[in-house]
């Protein structure tokens, strides 16, 4: 026996940690809608696995709440058992020795309390409350529910145009989303069982990269009613597609130069070309809707006017102001909001930042964008200031490593604390104060606190603020729209309250969101519309999606679309990823489990054809 | 030119158009590869794992129900792995399946029972789990969780064929069951109670409540007269699960055998349809007389799933409903007064058993408000043909042996046109053979309206009377119903008069009637059901000697002011569950 021995993984210890992997991959893919008891328990054995078994507590106790959960889900317990879970599980947490007892009694407590009325629906009708709702996790996952597993099949069989129309059925913005979508539909995709989500998006660019001019459906029979959408955004213009379809005359009014809205003056033509951003609305205005650019409701016309011209108005003017720090100097020249400078670049008109050295305030998507800008603008410096961590931001993981590559720093944990002027009022320099992380919050990040440190220079001639976005409201809240907490109050339907007629969606009801959501609210105010207006147009595609492959789907990998050289790609605003090759897409879509026509799909929602 | 697959089954060649499922190719030859949870069009899941097969070259097993044929396939259907998952997926099946079957009314009409059977498993490898079961055994419908095996049959025949949606899983994972949707309880549903639920439930999960024991307890009762009334559809059907054939099932065997149990008075709802073609006929031309006085277009009351349906889903519309009670309610009413003063008998005295293919005649005799001739309900007990079924054999009768009997009279007396009640569209033919009548005082040829006969979802004719153009409609099934509605409430179509039958094929396919696996029967009995029109003396309601008598001694007159007292009601006078708001 050697005095120290050098550890080394066992064999089957080597199979536990595959099969932990396999556990992690299966939370990841784990379906909604499932019964947070039924979890709970669940969870509760995993924990109880870990136990040493040394402490009373940990080692029986989690014992006698597992058997006290099984007693509420089967249908046994009475409403004192709900008070004794509830009573053991505080002693654990109270009185475990260390974290594998107290916090595993935790995860208990916060079931107990969080989902009591679930408890309580058990316990009284012995039943739980959840729906089971859990039909193709990508279609469950995408807002406006595109037929995701049909239109892969249709890429996987090379019917690219099929798998246009069949995406525009829900969506008619396949070019956009292919680009920018934020992907929802990949949260939950079943192949994470196996080893990791299906690029979805990916193949969506695929088909729509290689499908030419996909012409839209005809439309139906004019109705002779008239629509007016207000804002030419990625909702409005949803709207308006549908609207048009369904016969409707829909008329849009854009208070700016061009269609798009965030689309065109929020995400930069690196990310989204603007030819590919064309094609959806050329294909969208091809239905015969009618365009007003650079109208501006309460401006250059009333909403009550448009209310007594049309039979129905849709407001999705987004969210496009911006939203100050608060912070003294603000007002000092450099300091720009991202609103204003994406705005800009939108219209074509590029800012020259040859020199200069960039502090963006935020991080978020906008903050990334705004600074993957200012390097294309020829900054020297770009430092992107965030009070948290970086993997607390709120930008997608490859958009901070692409700002990365591309030369950005990241400044973390600083809180901004006032801006720098030299006499003539130009920004110089953003102060900012280091930050400590504190406690938890709701959502799971760690909150920022200041750190005992002094407060630190960071040099600056521009700074961009990119901490969110409101939304202009004046015109609307005076004519009676409802307002929320500054966003307009609109039903699930789209409608709002009392005003016949009205419906509003997108980022000026939700806030600032994403794309695909803004989308759904446009399909789902056009169906509510056009059931408004008394009619029940049905949207479908006569598209036949091809059968599902009944063979083996052996283990592959996901594949990433790949990205054109930073060193490259940061000199101009040219797309910076690049398509899928044929080889690879057609192994990506091989890929897809089909839920559509495996498991619980083919039973209930594994393709809704029409809406 | 459908294109044409070629495929070997267990070496044999088959050739099948493309688009065939393995299933339906392996029967084509003769492999009946077993099933449980599938049910063709209509259930196509593959969620009991009962009919997977082995394909060569594909490693996994693959449910042959809905899956198709390729070229060059090669299926088995009894490799040594296929028996193996076969045999596994039914014991598992069988852990959670409460095995009580020596008194589970599906005893001997049950798959899964039929399955374990067929495989020839002698014992139980696993833990038995029976989950628990939560009802409400006083209502009509009946759900035992501890049967339930999950094949979603009951959840599909409910959302396709009757869009009403009254079943959905509940829980998850390991406790997903079924139950009814949205929380509720199922007083709380819009049921409609058409029992479609139980007819295509391969197991005993769903069933009538059972009244069996009721009417024993009644026949045994020295101090009562029991009074029995048959169902046109009950005739069609009541014979198919005693093994009697179709050609010896006739009613007036029912009838022999109902004696010998003991019924005091067998009578025939033939009667009282005829009565109802009289009041709901002379309401339909007193509409016609006065248009404007009246929501339009009238609907017929005689199918009381149908008036649950109506009531729960466009309250609005009850109002387009015939006053005119059903025709079991009818015979009930006159039952308690016209029959009772008859035979001078205290009509508290009369215990008024019907035998319906129906659930949702149970409901309808509980209704407070069908309590018209001496207080007490006006048809005390409802049975299934299921149940009367049941209860000749418990009473050990050999129907093969019993000679045909006469019913008694007066109320055993019904025209060809109360038979066809039984079948869709046949109140409406059996009501304007009537209406002409009445309207021109005479009879048109009997089967001047058969063009409302077949079992088409949604019907519609046109016939004139006396110049008058009338509009009928005649659905069955309450997704074609819902349809029916849904034209007619956006403007789409126009129509006088409409009858609804809530289940497909109306009453013989009524979800009171016996159960066969995979097959749908109503067509098949109500081609009885015209055949016994067909060779009827009387083939006019109006002709009926024993309703002609009635209103000579009794009623004076259809739509007279005792007429109204006892044959009709208030379709708002009792409240129904509204249809849920769509989340």
């Amino acid at each position: 026996m050697s005095r120290l021995e050098f550890y080394s993984t066992s064999g089957s210890q080597a199979v536990v940690e595959s099969l932990y992997r396999d556990l992690e991959h299966r939370i990841v893919a784990s379906p909604p809608g499932l019964c947070p008891v039924d979890l709970a328990a669940s969870f509760l054995k995993l924990c109880h696995a870990q136990t040493c078994g040394k402490c009373v507590p940990c080692r029986v106790g989690l014992r006698q709440l597992e058997l006290m959960m099984n007693d509420v889900l089967n249908g046994n317990a009475t409403m004192e058992t709900l008070t004794e879970i509830e009573r053991t599980a505080q002693v654990i947490s109270d009185s475990a020795d260390c974290a594998i007892g107290y916090e595993a009694a935790s995860m208990v407590l916060k079931g107990i309390r969080g989902f009591r009325d679930d408890y309580e629906s058990h316990v009284k009708t012995g039943r739980c409350l959840c729906n089971l709702d859990q039909p193709v996790p990508c279609v469950a996952q995408c807002p406006a529910g595109v037929d995701i597993p049909g239109y892969i099949a249709l890429v996987g069989a090379g019917k690219y145009a099929d798998a246009v129309r069949l995406i525009r059925k829900d969506n008619p913005f396949p070019g956009a989303c292919g680009l920018v979508c934020e992907h929802p539909c990949e949260s939950r995709c079943r192949r994470n069982m196996i080893e990791g989500a299906v690029n979805i998006r990916g193949l969506k660019r695929y088909a729509v990269d290689h499908a030419g001019i996909v012409p839209p459906p005809p439309c139906a029979e004019a109705t002779g009613k008239t629509v007016a959408v207000v804002g030419g955004g990625p909702s409005g213009l949803s709207a308006a597609f549908y609207l048009s379809l369904m016969g409707h005359q829909v008329t849009v009014y854009e208070s700016r130069k061009q269609l798009g809205g965030m689309l065109r003056y929020g995400i930069p033509s690196y990310r989204l070309p603007r030819q590919e951003l064309q094609k959806d609305i050329d294909a969208i205005l091809a239905t015969g809707v009618k365009v007003e650019l650079g109208v501006t409701i309460g401006k250059d016309i009333s909403l009550a006017e448009l209310h007594r011209k049309y039979d129905a108005i849709y407001i999705s003017i987004g969210a496009h102001t911006d939203k100050k720090v608060g912070i003294e100097g603000e007002d000092s020249r450099g300091v720009v909001s991202a609103v204003e400078m994406l705005r800009a670049i939108g219209d074509g008109t590029m800012p020259d930042f040859t020199g200069k050295r960039v502090a963006v305030i935020g991080g978020g998507n906008v903050a990334m964008d705004c600074t993957r800008s200012a390097i294309r603008l020829g900054a020297e410096t770009v430092s992107v200031v965030y009070r948290r961590r970086q993997q607390d931001m709120t930008a997608l993981a490859e958009e901070v490593e692409g700002a990365l590559a591309e030369g950005a720093e990241l400044l973390t944990m600083m809180a901004p604390l006032r801006i720098e002027a030299d006499s003539e009022d130009n920004a110089v320099a953003l102060w900012v104060q280091p930050q400590r992380v504190g406690a938890i919050d709701k959502a799971g990040r760690p909150r920022p606190e200041n750190a005992d440190q002094p407060p630190v220079r960071v040099e600056a001639d521009v700074i961009i603020v990119a901490i969110g976005q409101s939304i202009e409201l004046k015109a609307f809240q005076e004519y009676g729209v409802p307002i929320h907490r500054g966003t307009i109050a609109a039903l699930s339907s789209g409608g709002i309250e009392n005003n016949q007629g009205i419906f509003a969606g997108g980022d000026c009801v939700t806030g600032p969101a994403t794309v695909i959501k803004a989308i759904a609210a446009g399909k789902v105010a056009a169906a509510n519309i056009d059931e408004y207006l008394g009619y029940s147009h049905t949207i479908t595609v006569d598209v036949k999606i091809p059968k599902a492959y009944l063979g083996e789907r052996p283990s592959c990998g996901r594949s990433e679309l790949p990205m054109e050289k930073a060193y490259e790609r940061k000199g101009n605003f040219q797309c910076i990823e690049c398509g899928f090759t044929e080889e690879v897409a057609k192994q990506e879509a091989q890929r897809c489990l089909r839920c559509d026509h495996f498991g619980y799909g083919v039973f209930k929602g594994g393709r809704k054809k029409k809406w | 030119m459908v294109k044409m697959v070629h495929l070997t089954i267990d070496g044999i060649p088959v050739t099948v158009p493309r688009n065939t499922t393995i299933l339906d190719a392996a029967r084509s030859v003769g492999i009946n590869v077993p099933s449980l949870c599938y049910l063709k069009d209509l259930n196509e899941i593959a969620a009991c794992r009962v009919c997977v097969v082995e394909i060569a070259g594909i490693q996994k097993l693959v449910a042959s129900c809905n899956n198709h044929v390729w070229e060059g396939m090669e299926v088995y259907t009894n490799s040594p792995r296929v028996r193996e998952a076969r045999r596994v997926n039914v014991e598992l099946l069988l852990s959670q399946h409460n095995c009580d079957c020596p008194y589970c009314v599906r005893s001997g009409n049950c798959e899964l029972q039929k399955l374990a059977n067929d495989l020839g498993l002698t014992h139980m490898n696993y833990h038995k789990e029976i989950p628990a079961s939560r009802w409400d055994s006083t209502f009509p419908l009946i759900r035992d969780a501890s049967k339930c095996i999950k094949c979603m049959r009951c959840i599909q025949v409910c959302d396709k064929v009757q869009s009403l949606n009254i079943w959905d899983l509940t829980n998850t994972g390991s406790r997903t069951t079924v139950d009814v949707s949205g929380g509720r309880t199922i007083r709380e549903a819009d049921c409609a109670l058409c029992g479609q639920c139980i007819t295509h439930c391969p197991v005993g999960a769903l069933r009538e409540r059972d009244d069996t024991q009721r009417a024993f307890e009644m026949l045994n009762d020295k101090d009562l007269i029991t009074v029995v009334q048959i169902a046109p559809a009950v005739r069609a059907a009541w014979g198919e699960s005693l093994g009697l054939p179709r050609e010896q099932a006739t009613v007036k065997r029912l009838v022999a055998a109902l004696r010998r149990m003991g019924f005091h008075y067998i009578f025939d709802t033939d009667f009282s349809a005829d009565l109802t073609i009289m009041e709901e006929g002379s309401e339909f031309l007193e509409h016609l007389a006065e248009p404007d006085k009246y929501a339009w277009p009238m609907f017929t009351s005689c199918c009381p799933g149908w008036v649950r349906f109506l009531k729960s889903q466009y309250p609005d519309m009850v109002k387009n409903l015939s006053t005119a009670k059903s025709p079991q309610q009818m015979f009930g009413a006159v039952t308690k007064s016209y029959f009772a003063k008859l035979i001078d008998a205290d009509p508290h005295r009369i215990r008024c058993i019907s035998v319906m293919p129906c659930l949702a005649k149970k409901q309808e005799a509980d209704l407070p408000v069908m309590q018209d001739a001496c207080g007490d309900p006006d048809v005390d007990l409802v049975l299934t043909t299921r149940e009367i079924d049941r209860m000749i054999r418990s009473e050990h009768i050999d129907v093969n042996a019993l000679a045909e009997e006469e019913f008694d009279s007066p109320l055993g007396v019904g025209s060809g046109a109360g038979v066809i009640f039984g079948a869709t569209g046949g109140v409406m033919e059996a009501a304007l053979r009537s209406a002409y009548y009445l309207v021109t005082g005479e009879n048109p040829p009997a089967d001047a309206f058969q063009d409302v006969r077949g079992l088409e979802g949604w019907k519609e004719a046109t016939f004139h009377i006396q110049g008058t153009p009338v509009r009928v409609a005649v659905a069955s099934g309450l997704k074609n119903t819902r349809n029916l509605i849904k034209a007619l409430r956006a403007g789409k179509v126009q129509y006088d008069f409409v009858e609804i039958m809530a289940c497909p094929g109306g009453c013989a396919g009524g979800g009171g009637q016996p159960i066969h696996e995979a097959q749908e029967l109503a067509g098949v009995r109500g081609q009885v059901l015209y055949g016994l029109d067909q060779v009827s003396d009387l083939r006019f309601s109006h002709e009926n000697p024993a309703v002609q008598a009635l209103y000579r001694d009794y009623l004076t007159k259809p739509m007279s002011h005792r007429a109204h007292e006892l044959l009709h009601t208030d379709h708002e006078a009792w409240a129904m569950p509204l249809r849920p708001e769509k989340k």
